[in-house]
């Protein structure tokens, strides 16, 4: 599997280009942060109607890495659908072609902030799930070990010879893995964030999506000073 | 002729003045439906817009609005209140006279809207704002005159479009209209006329007298000005000797860069602490508006500016003009000079500062092309429908409305009057349901056909985010800079996204001329602190970059080909002679191509004088191929003479990559997936409104993260390659940055012949590239070797690898 392989609670867990991460002990794929139907959701609410193919072009991804990894189990972590409502207005297609992902291994969909209760598709619907050592939720908890989650969509800047390259990422640290979002259209939140440098240890790394998957230090934003009162 | 009214005569006689023969022309003729006045700066072009209106509305009878002038600029708009208010006043005439702009307080908007004056000054985008409420109609009762001042610049844009489109809507609501046009002297009048009628009705062209030549002289420096580099440093002694012998100078520069950089050691020389300014479109609008009232008061004696000044604000008494850079456009050159000296039937007095040896050969060929009265000018295009779709979506606002009735409206404007009906039904269906093959939104479109036939929005709330989103001026992908501090910070002005993404903490660059530090980026804002004394690394906020004409970019192929330049100063002079001896000089019938090591990397320099877009599609086509080839470009720039691009591996033989079918071929394929389409996409789905321009600027609020234009771009071209918008998009990318056309002339005019030189260093004519701003990175298997490089390199400094 073509992927950045790195040691997390005693497990080799591979990032893949695409932003899925790979345990091949387990036979585990997870992505996170797929947001389907994330464009009819902006319609419905009156806003700019974009290109309605995000939800295509997502499982397409997903599905090649399905395809390529064979998994046992995918465990979705969360904001898997933009909303509830998007779930349930799912065109007929897609949720054929999500039953067809399914069939023949586990799935399990993780509750996100997003979509916060039954989706009405096969797989399990849990608020986190264990696979001992690791604990896979949607957003990171402070002070636990061995845990996996989304949320943040997180993406990371290299300055190379006059140049910046911002990459979805993933960050990992001794306690807890961030995966980047999956999902078409989603954005990214920059690793300099006060939220991610709260979370994420000062040893932290950010592993680069893309061609060429690459592992750098996590950049963190500027450390604050007591007496600097936030705005 | 119509004499002036009795009172008008007793007020211009009361000056000391005698009305201008177009002045009295724009009276007599104040019948016809649609008049283009040409006249050159400090004509009294405006007044004599305005002078049928203020003898119609003289006897105090006119209810509600009488007349609407619109002005591409807002400060213009202020100023022209200022100056309306002397004949108003001395005359004691019953006119009511405001403006309207962004910046005009919500509750006075509001109450325009019920009770308009007799002349609203305004400009295109609070015009479409205003036939964007129901209400239009009531407003806009009584609408006998509307005056668009600087018609040529407004011609120019997309915001000259949307311009026209509302001058229709106007026209529908008051058939009797009468259109006025005032336009700074331009290559095409015709052309501006066609632009201004309503079609097909014809539109008369009153000439003013075009006063006396300009004087325009080449600025003596002692010091040569550099192989390259765009700051005219060298010529800042010379320029502070000018400003000292002037009562006020204004010193225009091509980019906003450019002015900051002067501006910047102008200070730092200005050992007599002479009051000087900058002004420019970066700068935060309290700091601009600082600058304007100074130079109104009269308190300035020189100002650095940009285009920003280019248009014609009274800015009291400017005796001289100063370009600095090479004016890349004769027809901008004049009209820039016609800014000194505002008193008609002078000469207007200019100098000419090349920034560098290259630019003192374009200065010349302008000067002697300024003198011979040649101006250039490209021909108009068909009408940008982007702007249309925008358009339909305020008629939206403003009620139902008929598509047919729409289409005939849009047909009269002169951009749109060969628009066909298949055209137009694409842009309603991509307003109303977003035009996609697959049909998504039938629920959620915006607009609905009701049963009667007429179009509406399906929620009216919508109307709200419709407004939000008009005008066609982007500014998305600025970050404001603040100076950093517990209250906020003042801010000082903005720099591009791109730019801002290359800063870490501890860069230095300059802004409103001052050199600040980066501290953070937060929430959009560039957060800065003083550094004063440091260093700058340079702001890389484009500015407008113009390409230079074909007419000009010509005269200097012909220069070239002179034996000797007696014309040149010797420090030129020399320079061109010593490319002549270890290179080549470019010809006009053969292209010219050069390869050089320099800095650990190989490069090659193609010669091809087709303005800086062209140049720029050429360097994309060109490291396109040799990125098929395996040839590991990293990089290119562009100027308008010349593309360099450097990259891992030696060009042996650069004619292969050259072949005009193999360039026209892979145009095609190429076009699609290029960084300039993603940006021209960027600003064409905005304007057309499936971008909402928060989506990029303003609030992000916490984690809710927004993505990228070129997400939609891909998208939409994977898996709906014939949507409107990317037919949008390619017929702008080839109308404005592509410029595939002047491509095109260059290889017809080379026809193969080409000259290859192969030196084992930099060339004379080559080094200013070097110091060019705008380089374009190339995405390929090089941007990976050195990503890949880099980040090993991180780690091992972290001591992770």
């Amino acid at each position: 599997m073509n992927g950045c392989e790195f040691n997390f609670c005693g497990e080799m867990l591979a990032a893949l280009p695409t932003g899925a991460l790979w345990w091949q002990s387990r036979q585990i794929l997870t992505v996170s942060d797929l947001h389907l139907g994330k464009s009819e959701r902006i319609a419905r609410r009156g806003g700019t109607l974009l290109p309605p193919y995000e939800t295509q072009e997502t499982l397409s991804r997903l599905e090649a890495d399905i395809a390529a990894t064979n998994p046992r189990t995918v465990i979705c972590l969360g904001d898997s659908f933009d909303d509830l409502a998007a779930a349930h207005a799912a065109r007929s297609d897609v949720s054929d072609w999500i039953d067809r992902l399914q069939a023949g291994r586990n799935w399990v969909w993780i509750e996100g902030n997003h979509d916060p209760g039954p989706l009405g598709f096969g797989g399990t619907h849990r608020f986190q799930v264990n696979h001992t050592p690791l604990t896979f939720r949607h957003i990171a908890e402070p002070d636990s070990s061995g845990e996996i989650s989304g949320h943040f969509h997180p993406k990371a800047t290299l300055h190379t010879r006059g140049r910046a390259i911002s990459r979805p990422a993933f960050l990992f640290d001794e306690a807890r893995v961030i995966l980047p979002a999956y999902g078409t259209y989603t954005g990214g939140l920059r690793t300099t964030d006060k939220a991610l440098n709260a979370l994420m240890k000062p040893d932290a790394q950010a592993i680069l999506t893309g061609t060429t998957m690459c592992q750098i230090p996590m950049r963190r934003g500027q450390v604050k000073r007591s007496s600097t009162s936030a705005r | 002729m119509t004499a002036l009214p009795p009172k008008f005569e007793r007020w211009f006689s009361s000056k000391g003045w005698t009305a201008h023969p177009h002045q009295t022309g724009m009276l007599s003729r104040a019948a016809d439906p649609a008049l283009l006045l040409i006249a050159p700066t400090g004509g009294g072009k405006t007044l004599a817009g305005f002078l049928p209106s203020l003898a119609e509305l003289a006897d105090g009878t006119h209810q509600g609005l009488h007349t609407l002038y619109i002005s591409p600029l807002k400060a213009l708009a202020a100023d022209i209140a200022r100056n309306l208010s002397t004949p108003i006043n001395d005359m004691d005439l019953p006119i009511r006279v405001e403006d309207r702009t962004g910046d005009t307080p919500a509750s006075r908007k509001k109450r325009q809207r019920a009770d308009p004056p007799h002349i609203l000054l305004t400009t295109p985008e609070s015009l479409a704002l205003l036939l964007s409420y129901e209400d239009a109609g009531r407003t806009f009762a009584g609408l006998s005159r509307v005056i668009v001042d600087e018609i040529h610049a407004l011609a120019e844009s997309k915001r000259g479009d949307q311009l026209m489109l509302c001058l229709a809507r106007l026209q529908s609501l008051r058939p009797n209209l009468r259109r006025v046009g005032l336009s700074a002297t331009v290559e095409d009048p015709g052309a501006i006329a066609h632009y201004l009628a309503r079609h097909p009705d014809p539109c008369e062209i009153l000439h003013a007298d075009p006063g006396p030549d300009p004087d325009i002289q080449m600025l003596e420096t002692k010091e040569f000005p550099p192989w390259s580099g765009g700051g005219a440093k060298y010529a800042i002694p010379a320029v502070l000797e000018q400003i000292r012998q002037h009562r006020t100078t204004l010193i225009f520069h091509n980019t906003r860069a450019q002015a900051e950089i002067f501006f910047h050691n102008l200070w730092h020389a200005n050992s007599e602490n002479l009051p000087i300014g900058i002004h420019h479109g970066s700068l935060a609008r309290e700091q601009r508006a600082k600058v304007e009232a100074a130079m109104v008061a009269g308190k300035l004696r020189a100002i650095v500016c940009t285009g920003s000044l280019d248009l014609g604000i009274d800015w009291g008494d400017v005796d001289l003009v100063i370009q600095v850079g090479a004016p890349k456009n004769v027809k901008r050159l004049v009209q820039r000079i016609g800014r000194a000296n505002h008193r008609y039937n002078a000469p207007s007095k200019a100098l000419l500062v090349p920034a560098n040896r290259f630019e003192v050969v374009e200065c010349v060929a302008a000067l002697q092309a300024a003198k011979e009265h040649d101006l250039d000018g490209d021909p108009r295009g068909p009408g940008p429908r982007d702007v249309l779709c925008q358009h339909i979506l305020i008629a939206a606002c403003a009620g139902p409305f008929e598509a047919e009735a729409l289409y005939r409206e849009f047909r009269t404007t002169g951009d749109f009057c060969d628009l066909g009906r298949d055209e137009f039904d694409a842009c309603l269906d991509f307003a109303a349901t977003g035009g996609y093959a697959l049909r998504a939104y039938d629920r959620w479109q915006r607009l609905q056909q009701r049963a009667d036939g007429l179009w509406q929005l399906r929620d009216p709330r919508l109307a709200q985010k419709i407004r939000m989103n008009i005008g066609t001026i982007q500014d998305s992908d600025t970050l404001a800079v603040r100076l950093k501090n517990r209250r906020g910070g003042k801010p000082l002005g903005e720099v591009e996204e791109s730019f801002a993404a290359t800063l870490t903490p501890g860069d230095t660059f300059v802004i409103g001329g001052q050199v600040v530090r980066y501290e953070a980026l937060r929430e959009m804002t560039v957060q800065v602190s003083k550094a004063p004394g440091r260093k700058p690394k340079f702001a890389v906020f484009s500015g407008t970059k113009f390409a230079t004409s074909t007419q000009l970019s010509q005269r200097i192929l012909r220069m070239f080909q002179q034996e000797s330049w007696p014309e040149l100063p010797d420090h030129t002079t020399q320079w061109l002679a010593l490319q002549r001896k270890v290179s080549k000089l470019p010809q006009p019938g053969r292209l010219l191509i050069e390869s050089f090591p320099h800095d650990g990397r190989q490069h090659i320099c193609v010669y091809g004088f087709a303005g800086r877009n062209a140049m720029q599609t050429l360097g994309l086509l060109l490291t396109q191929r040799m990125e098929a080839e395996g040839l590991h470009p990293l990089g290119f720039v562009s100027t308008d003479y010349a593309t360099l691009i450097w990259g891992l591996d030696q060009i042996t033989d650069p004619t292969p990559l050259l072949q005009p079918a193999l360039l026209r071929d892979g145009f095609e394929t190429w076009l699609s997936g290029n960084a300039v389409m993603k940006r021209t996409f960027r600003t064409s789905a905005t304007i057309a409104g499936l971008i909402e321009r928060k989506t990029f600027q303003g609030k992000r609020s916490g984690r809710q993260a927004t993505f990228s234009s070129d997400i939609l771009y891909d998208t939409l071209s994977k898996y709906d390659p014939d949507h409107l918008m990317l037919k949008i998009t390619r017929q702008e990318a080839m109308k404005g940055l592509v410029d595939f056309g002047r491509i095109e002339e260059m290889l017809a005019r080379t026809a193969g012949r080409t000259d290859h030189v192969i030196l084992d260093r930099i060339s004379p004519l080559a080094a200013p590239l070097f110091l060019e701003i705008g380089k374009v990175p190339v995405e390929g298997a090089a941007t990976e070797r050195l990503l890949k490089e880099e980040a090993d390199r991180l780690m091992e400094a972290a001591g992770l690898a």
